[in-house]
Order: structure tokens, then sequence, then C-alpha cells
């Protein structure tokens, strides 16, 4: 035993303390981290858990920091029901939303499906915290997808034909789809289908795509602009009862954010911009085996369209 | 929170229905017991060697670590987008979990074996076969329960991911409770998994209490209290 | 420097503050604990137990679960900084049991006899002898600690956890195998200079390792 030794390992264990606990005590080493209170002029840009939608953050935030504008990156949150209470709470200012999905998140009771009405009705029940600007004619649904050589076995193109199939469909989706009113809710009420099953996967990602494809589900959610449709030749039900309302992409904000007028006139050129098919593409792009850098994939596109 | 987490136990279709807790909580069972043993058939008979041979003790310590540091998370992602959907990647991803505490605590068992034991084993004439399964394993069983109970215990809480790739099991309460932001879900399937978390642990308990003999029991590894990391302690201070 | 569609050294960065805050915490606050329990049979006995099962809380409802519990913002760090000191404290609060048990009574009684009062036994003679053990506690919780961040990501705070949902999502592999490399190479790192610090804090303990090791 070495009582000087000790002791001066003992100090230094207790020097490490106090760092430690000076530290820890007022949450001060976290105030460097990019979640801190941001600054007024600061807007932090959210995205949901799919590709598709962390690409149009990326697109907003790039075009943001372009026009001078700081703004920090708080992707993959997750799904709505986590995202925008992160918006209401001002953990993110922005987020690229789609209109429908929107609408029936605020009022489960909302009926309308056509986009301005769809629009019109959002505006309407956002609370005042939060406005959405200009609605981009870029759409992009959920739909309820089959693979090919189901949809010939069944003679099926519409979801009002697929009453009588349901009891022997497993049907996947992202687990709040399960939930949510134009989920299973809705497909139920408006087609008269329960199905056999539903299995929580992902939001159109590669869970979904790879149940459907080894027939451990029949008919998935997917995405509209989803290049997996196409690739693998899987086939969209038609909607004839709306029960998907219009979807355009819309970048819903925190109006404490508008004070500074480039912030809404940059947001509401790129959804001028975007279309539909612009969206399939670049959907496409990040889908290629060489996996391009989101980022590129975004300062290019913003060029090509002459915002950046 | 309390009535409605009431509630959603107390509903009946929870019990009964083909995706209620019975079915999740064997599901869950299975995939630690698998996992489980999958580790064990492979860490057991590695621990046994370098613990009897006294070669490769550095293994250990360096695979324990570095196992340790492998976030589950990438590693199922990974396993998933290798393997395709399915129990293989899962239960892969949650092998590599199991294998450092038992990988720790077999080889900790047996080469913490009194040497004068294994010599007066060897002066008898006792094969080295004979010595490892005669004197040193079962004299180092205790050591190995204690890593089993801590393979256990963080494979069961780390199951749950398995739902986060389409999988059953407790998780699914959790990952569908998180994306649909309802909390009673996602608390009654955090509360059943540390149920069954300290189900296992008692019973894991009364295996080591059982293969301990009372003289041998030291106050360091006290069999009442459960060993958290006791086996890893072992391997990475050494 | 963007690599694999992310901007790495905020992220490894982020993630380092994530993991080792919670182990710094969870180590002053298992100290106290740890003593008491070693101090007390009873205490021993409702908190080694107890520790066992904060152990078993899966970590996604932990990190979901905090806002609610602390009244903070969905996306605060805070969340996953307190969520990860409670797994700190269940792996560390027997660390200080154990390295306090290492300590041969006969030292202690040396200690008093030469005047220690309880506090400065404890700060001079008992925590510097339970040196070795507490820093092998404290390098199983911090090698963890980088494991369990990356599960943040499924909220979208998981540091480099992103690259695993993000290549996911993408059917990225390349980016899921960089991400893991990377965490497990700061682990690794971290693991090996808590290692030198335990040797710096306890030289003795290394001295007689090899003779251990003759075993």
């Amino acid at each position: 035993m070495r009582p000087t030794r000790a002791l001066g390992a003992s100090f230094l264990a207790a020097l490490a303390l106090l760092v430690a606990a000076c530290g820890g005590g007022g949450g001060d080493p976290l105030a460097s981290q990019p979640q801190a209170p941001a600054a007024t002029d600061t807007i932090r840009v959210g995205s949901a858990n799919f590709t598709e939608n962390r690409l149009l953050a990326e697109i907003y935030a790039t075009a943001l920091s372009i026009r001078g504008v700081k703004v920090e990156r708080q992707f993959g949150i997750g799904s709505r029901e986590t995202y925008f209470p992160g918006l209401r709470d001002g953990s993110i200012d922005l987020v690229p939303e789609y209109t429908g999905n929107l609408l029936q998140y605020l009022d489960g009771q909302a009926t309308a499906t056509a986009p301005a009405d769809v629009y019109q009705q959002v505006v309407a029940k956002l609370p005042p915290s939060l406005k959405v600007l200009q609605a981009s004619p870029a759409e992009d649904k959920d739909a309820v997808v089959v693979t090919r050589a189901f949809a010939t076995q069944n003679n099926l193109t519409s979801l009002d034909q697929i009453g009588p199939l349901c009891g022997n469909i497993v049907f996947g989706g992202p687990p709040e789809f399960q939930t949510r009113p134009y989920g299973i809710p809705g497909i139920q009420k408006s087609y008269g289908c329960t199905f056999k099953e539903f299995r929580s996967l992902d939001a159109g990602g590669p869970l979904t795509v790879a149940a459907l494809r080894d027939g451990s589900i029949q008919a998935a959610d997917l995405f509209t602009t989803d290049p997996s449709i196409p690739n693998n030749d899987f086939v969209i039900l038609q909607d004839p009862k709306s029960n998907f309302a219009a979807q355009q992409v819309v970048p819903l904000i925190n109006a404490s954010k508008l004070g500074n007028p480039a912030v809404a006139d940059v947001l509401n050129l790129i959804s001028q911009k975007m279309d539909t098919a612009t969206l399939t593409d670049l959907n496409k792009r990040l889908d290629a085996p060489d996996k391009p850098d989101p980022a590129q994939v975004a300062r290019d596109w913003l060029s090509s369209a002459g915002i950046g | 929170m309390l009535s409605s987490l009431i509630a959603w136990f107390g509903a009946p279709a929870q019990w009964s229905a083909a995706a209620g807790i019975p079915t999740r909580l064997l599901q869950h069972l299975g995939y630690t017991a698998l996992s489980v043993l999958v580790g064990a058939v492979i860490a057991v008979p590695v621990g046994l060697y370098i613990g009897h041979t006294g070669r490769g003790r550095l293994l250990v310590v360096g695979l324990a670590n570095g196992l340790r540091a492998l976030p589950e998370l990438g590693v199922l992602v990974l396993f998933v987008l290798l393997l395709g959907l399915g129990l293989t990647p899962v239960v892969l991803a949650l092998m590599l979990l199991a294998i450092p505490p038992l990988l720790a605590g077999t080889y900790a068992g047996i080469s913490g074996v009194d040497p004068a034991a294994v010599d007066a084993a060897r002066g008898m004439g006792m094969t080295e076969r004979q010595i490892l399964f005669g004197v040193e394993l079962p004299n180092a069983l205790p050591l190995m329960v204690a890593g089993l109970r801590t393979a256990t215990l963080q494979v069961v809480a780390t199951a749950t991911i398995a739902a986060f790739v389409s999988l059953g099991g407790l998780g699914r309460y959790i990952v569908d409770g998180q994306a649909q932001r309802d909390f009673t879900q996602m608390a009654g399937g955090a509360i059943l998994v540390a149920l069954l978390a300290i189900v296992l642990e008692v019973a894991l308990q009364g295996v080591q209490r059982a293969v301990t003999p009372g003289t041998r029991a030291r106050p360091a590894s006290d069999p009442a209290t459960p060993a958290v990391g006791k086996p890893d302690t072992v391997t990475a201070g050494g | 420097m963007r690599l694999f569609g992310a901007d790495i050294l905020p992220l490894a960065a982020e993630h380092i503050v994530l993991a080792l805050v919670p182990v710094l915490l969870g180590l002053v606050i298992s100290l106290p604990l740890g003593w008491w329990a070693w101090r007390s049979r009873g205490a021993r006995r409702i908190l080694l137990p107890l520790t066992g099962v904060l152990y078993t809380i899966p970590s996604l409802a932990l990190f979901v679960v905090m806002p609610i519990v602390l009244g903070t913002r969905i996306l605060d760090p805070v969340n996953v900084v307190v969520a990860l000191t409670v797994y700190a404290v269940a792996l560390l609060v027997r660390s200080v049991v154990d390295g306090l048990d290492e300590v041969p009574s006969e030292v202690l009684t040396a200690g008093v006899a030469m005047g220690y009062r309880p506090l400065g036994l404890l700060v001079g003679v008992q925590l510097p002898l339970a040196v070795p053990v507490l820093i092998a506690g404290v390098r199983v919780a911090a090698v963890s600690s980088f494991s369990l961040v990356a599960v943040g990501a499924i909220i979208g705070q998981g540091a480099l956890g992103a690259l695993f949902t993000q290549g996911f999502e993408r059917f990225y592999t390349a980016q899921i195998v960089f991400g893991l490399v990377s965490i497990l190479v700061l682990a690794l790192v971290v693991d090996a200079l808590l290692m030198l610090l335990g040797r710096l804090l306890a030289p003795w303990a290394a001295a007689r390792a090899p003779k251990k090791q003759g075993v």
C-alpha cells in the first residue's frame, strides 16, 4: 500500500469526476450539438424515414442554404405520427409533406379527395403555428400493389374487385398503415375488404418490396413514384372510390420561420418546378446501383431547374 | 397512462388473437432460445479449448470486446440485405450478442479451476479429455451458467429489434407503437420484455445455484444477485 | 467530408458525445449507489436486482418514452443521453460494488488505524484500489454505449446509426458496412484509451497481471 500513489490516483479520479459532473449538470456539453435550440434565423429541415422524403428534404435544405438561409438537417425521424409532434414542439421547422395524408392526419374524418379541396382543407385544419406553402403538381400516393402474376391469376386491376379475395390476402405495409384512416380501416370501409392478416413492414422500403416479391405477402402499400414498382413489374390497383386522396408534395413549415421572404420564395419555386415524372425519375436515380449521394442528386436537380 | 395500460393488458383480444400476447411472447422466447443456443454451440467449445490449453486467450478478450462494440441494428439490417427476410438474419445477429458472455464465462470458468486439482488428475493418469470433462467442466459450471445468464439477458432485451425487420416477438408492440405513436402499446411491450427477462433471470439463477457447491461461492459472485456484465468484466479486466 | 452519402465527421463527433456523456454521468451516479450497496446488505439486495431489470428495458422504447418522462422536445439529444445513462448505471453500480469488494478488509482496518475518516478512506484508499475493476466496468459500459446510440437512428437520433437506416432504405450495403466499421473503430479506440487510463491510475494492477496469467 503506497498512500501517496493512491492519493495521486484518487485525485486524478476525482478530477475526472469533477469534469464529468460539470459537463453533465447543466446539459451544456450538448449546447454545441445541432439539436440545441436554434437561432431564430436557422431552419431545421426534417424528413420522414423513406428515401424520397429524405431527398425532398435535402432539396429544400440545399436550396435554402444557396439563398443564404442557415439550415440544419434532421432526416429520417420516422412516420408522420412521430415527426409532426416534432414540428409542433419546435424540434424541426420544415418538412416535405403530402397533402392527402397530412389532411387525414389532421382530421381522420376528412372526405376531400380532389387536389384543390384537399389543399384547402389542410390550410383550414392546420394549427396556427404551422403553414403549408404552394403545393406542387408532383404527386406521390400510397397505392395498393400486387405482383403481375397475382393480378393475372385473379383478373385483378382495381380495388373494387378485391373484396372476395381479401380473406386469402396477407397485406404488408408500414406499421402506421394499420391505424391510419386511409390505411386498413379505409380499405375496409371503401371496398368491404378485411385482409386475412396485416404484416408490419416499412414505408415503401426494402422489407415491403422483398416480402411482396417472395410471396410472404400478396398485396402491399407502396408509393406510386417508387421505381421498384416498374422494376419488379408490380401492378398498381385502381382506386375508383378515392380511398387515397390527392397527395401533392407541399412544404410544411413553422410560421415563425417565414419572416425572411426568400424562404417561401425558394420553396414555392421548387414546388412549381417539380412534377410527378421528375420525382419518379429522381427516385430512380437514387435507386441506381451506383447509389449516388442524395446531396449531389439534389444539387444536380436544383441547377437543372435553374434554382441553384 | 396506467388505466390505458390496464385496458391494453385486459382486452380479451390481446390474449386470444393470432397476433396476441401469448403468440408474441412465444415468438420472442423462441428467437432468444435459438440465438443463445446457436451462440453456445460456437462459444462453449471454443471457450473450453482456450480455457484448457491456455492458447488464444487474447482472442477471447479481443473477440469479446469487438463483438460487444458491434452495433446490433447495423448488423441486423446488413444481414437482412444480404440474406433476405426471415429468421436467419435475426438469429445470426442476436447470436453475435450471445457469444461474448458465453465465451468469457466458459473460458474464465475453465482457466480458473485450481491448477493443483488439474495436476493431481494428470498425476492419476487421466487423459486430457477426462481432465476437461471430469475435473474442469464441473468446476467451471457456475461461471458458465453466469455467462449464460448474461447472454440470455442481453439477447432477450435486444430481440425486440427482430420486429424492425418484419418479424414478430414482443418488439412488434414497440416498433408498431413507435410508428403509430401509441405509447400504451409501447409501454405494454416494454413491460412484457422486462417481465420475460426477470423470469428467465430467476430461472437461470436457480440453475446457477444448483450447479454451485455452497462452499465455493465467493461474495463477489453472490448467486442471489444478478450478474449483469459479470463474466464480461472478468475478461475485460484480464 | 462526405462519404457514402453522409457528412461523416459531424456524425462521428455527435456519436462520441452521445455515447460517452452517458457513461460519465452513469459513473457519477453509480459511485454513491454502488458504495451504498457495498455497505448495506439491504441496499445490495434491492439495488443489484433493480439495475439488472433496468438493463432489460428495450432501448427503442426508452428513447421514445423519454420526452414524456422528462418533458423534453421529441428530437432533443437529452432523450438519448438520459436513456443511455440508465444503461450505464445498470452496468456500473455492479462494477462499483465488485470493485469495493476487492479491497481486502486488512487494508481497510489499516486505513482506519492510520486515521482515515470514512470519506477519506473511500477516496484515499478504497476507490484507488477499486480502479482496475471499475475501469473494466467502464470499458464495458462505454463500448455498449457506442453500439446503443445507433438504435436512436430509428427515431432520427442515431448519429452514425443513420447510415444503417438510410442504407437499409436504399439497399445500400456498402453504406451499412461503412457505418459498422466506423462505430467499431470509435468504440475500440475509446476502449483502448480507457485501458491506458486504467494502467495510469492503477499501475500495480498491470504489474500483478502477468502473475495471474501464469495460472
